[in-house]
């Protein structure tokens, strides 16, 4: 990935330069180790302050919205779907935003990678598939592939759908017997276990709304939990409230979710909310074939009409 | 949103989804009674309760 922040500074620089965009979103060091945090560079100086490593799961597509003048965005498989969904759902014009396409080879997950420590993360290195990652006590030699996040595993767009520029060599993408082994996992439970496996899964959650902002496709001026008139969910921790806001964000995604792992990657309790969206990205594809953000001239499958909608649920 | 519920553990025959006309009373009784009957059938529900005490 070294050479490929090479050339994102590169383009990087250029563009601003020549006036093209007013700022480019991209990555920069956080801080602590194995942390990145979003950026918007403007001058062509601050162009070393931006990185790309394996740390770099958010979505900045997230932030691309809403902003003045063209801007340039540094955007890997997924999150060149969600500038796809943008377009689509009129969040962005497609000559607002010039993309800087980075094929990626997949994000780690922190909380894998932490478990493997009794103490602090001190820091983290990484040189092609390997990670070396050190804390007071000990340093790891991992293999990337051993601990990428969830989202990454089943990835099949590790490829941005839609660029400008490309800032290395297309990845091979990898083909899935199946796509949703985790969600099948679930499936396979009976309705009490299930309900438990949900429980389980939102019982730390702090309702802090981290995987909601973190969200490309949250966009909604007041989201239906900071409503008070109505109020849609009680705003407290009790169990069911909780689990109410877990659904009906999942449902608010549904047919427009790429799986990008964002809210995963945001959430400080370490909880998998996409064991939600998944079932629904499965559905969209079983149901109607769909995959979120491939093609700009697509309408989603819950805003469009066909006579051959799947309706036997309905009677 | 069916599916998404039964994902979650709750029962499929909880949830119905009907199109009914003003003008269809006898359809509206037909699916009431049917839902009725189902729901019915279940253990009381314990599942998306909010419990206030």
């Amino acid at each position: 990935m070294d050479t490929c922040i090479k050339k994102i500074r590169e383009l990087s620089a250029d563009l601003l330069e020549k006036g093209e965009v007013e700022k480019v979103i991209g990555f920069a060091k956080g801080t602590i180790p194995m942390a990145t945090s979003p950026i918007a560079i403007q001058s062509k100086q601050d162009v070393e302050k931006l990185v790309f490593n394996s740390t770099c799961g958010l979505n900045l597509a997230n932030y691309a919205s809403g902003q003045k003048g063209k801007i340039a965005i540094i955007a890997k498989g997924c999150d060149s779907r969600n500038i796809v969904t943008h377009i689509v759902e009129n969040q962005i014009q497609r000559d607002q935003i010039y993309i800087i396409g980075v094929p990626c080879s997949g994000m780690v997950d922190k909380h894998k990678i932490a478990k493997l420590f009794e103490d602090e993360i001190i820091d983290f290195s990484e040189d092609g598939d390997t990670l070396i990652v050190s804390s007071f006590l000990k340093t790891l030699t991992l293999k990337k592939q051993d601990y990428l996040k969830g989202n990454c595993l089943y990835c099949t767009h590790k490829n941005p759908v839609l660029h400008d520029v490309m800032a290395a060599d297309p990845v091979e993408e990898q083909v899935l017997e199946n796509p949703f082994p985790d969600v099948d996992l679930i499936e396979a439970l009976d309705l009490d276990a299930k309900w438990q496996y949900f429980e389980n899964l939102t019982k730390n959650c702090i309702r802090c709304y981290a995987c909601r902002n973190a969200c490309p496709l949250c966009y909604c001026p007041t989201c239906f939990v900071d409503e008070s008139s109505p109020q849609w969910v009680g705003k407290g921790q009790n169990k069911t409230d909780v689990n109410t806001f877990h659904f009906l964000r999942a449902f608010h995604c549904a047919g427009r979710c790429t799986d990008c792992g964002a809210c995963v990657e945001a959430c400080p309790m370490g909880i998998n909310v996409r064991d939600f969206t998944r079932k629904l990205n499965k559905d969209s594809l079983e149901l109607f074939g769909w995959e979120a953000g491939l093609d700009v001239t697509k309408r989603p499958p819950l805003d469009a009409y066909s006579p051959d909608d799947p309706d036997d649920f309905i009677k | 949103m069916g599916n998404l519920l039964e994902h979650m553990g709750i029962e499929k025959d909880r949830v119905h989804f009907s199109w009914i006309s003003s003008a269809e009373a006898t359809k509206f009784v037909d699916v009431v009674k049917e839902i009725s009957d189902r729901v019915k059938a279940l253990e009381p529900n314990k599942k998306f309760v909010k419990d206030y005490n």
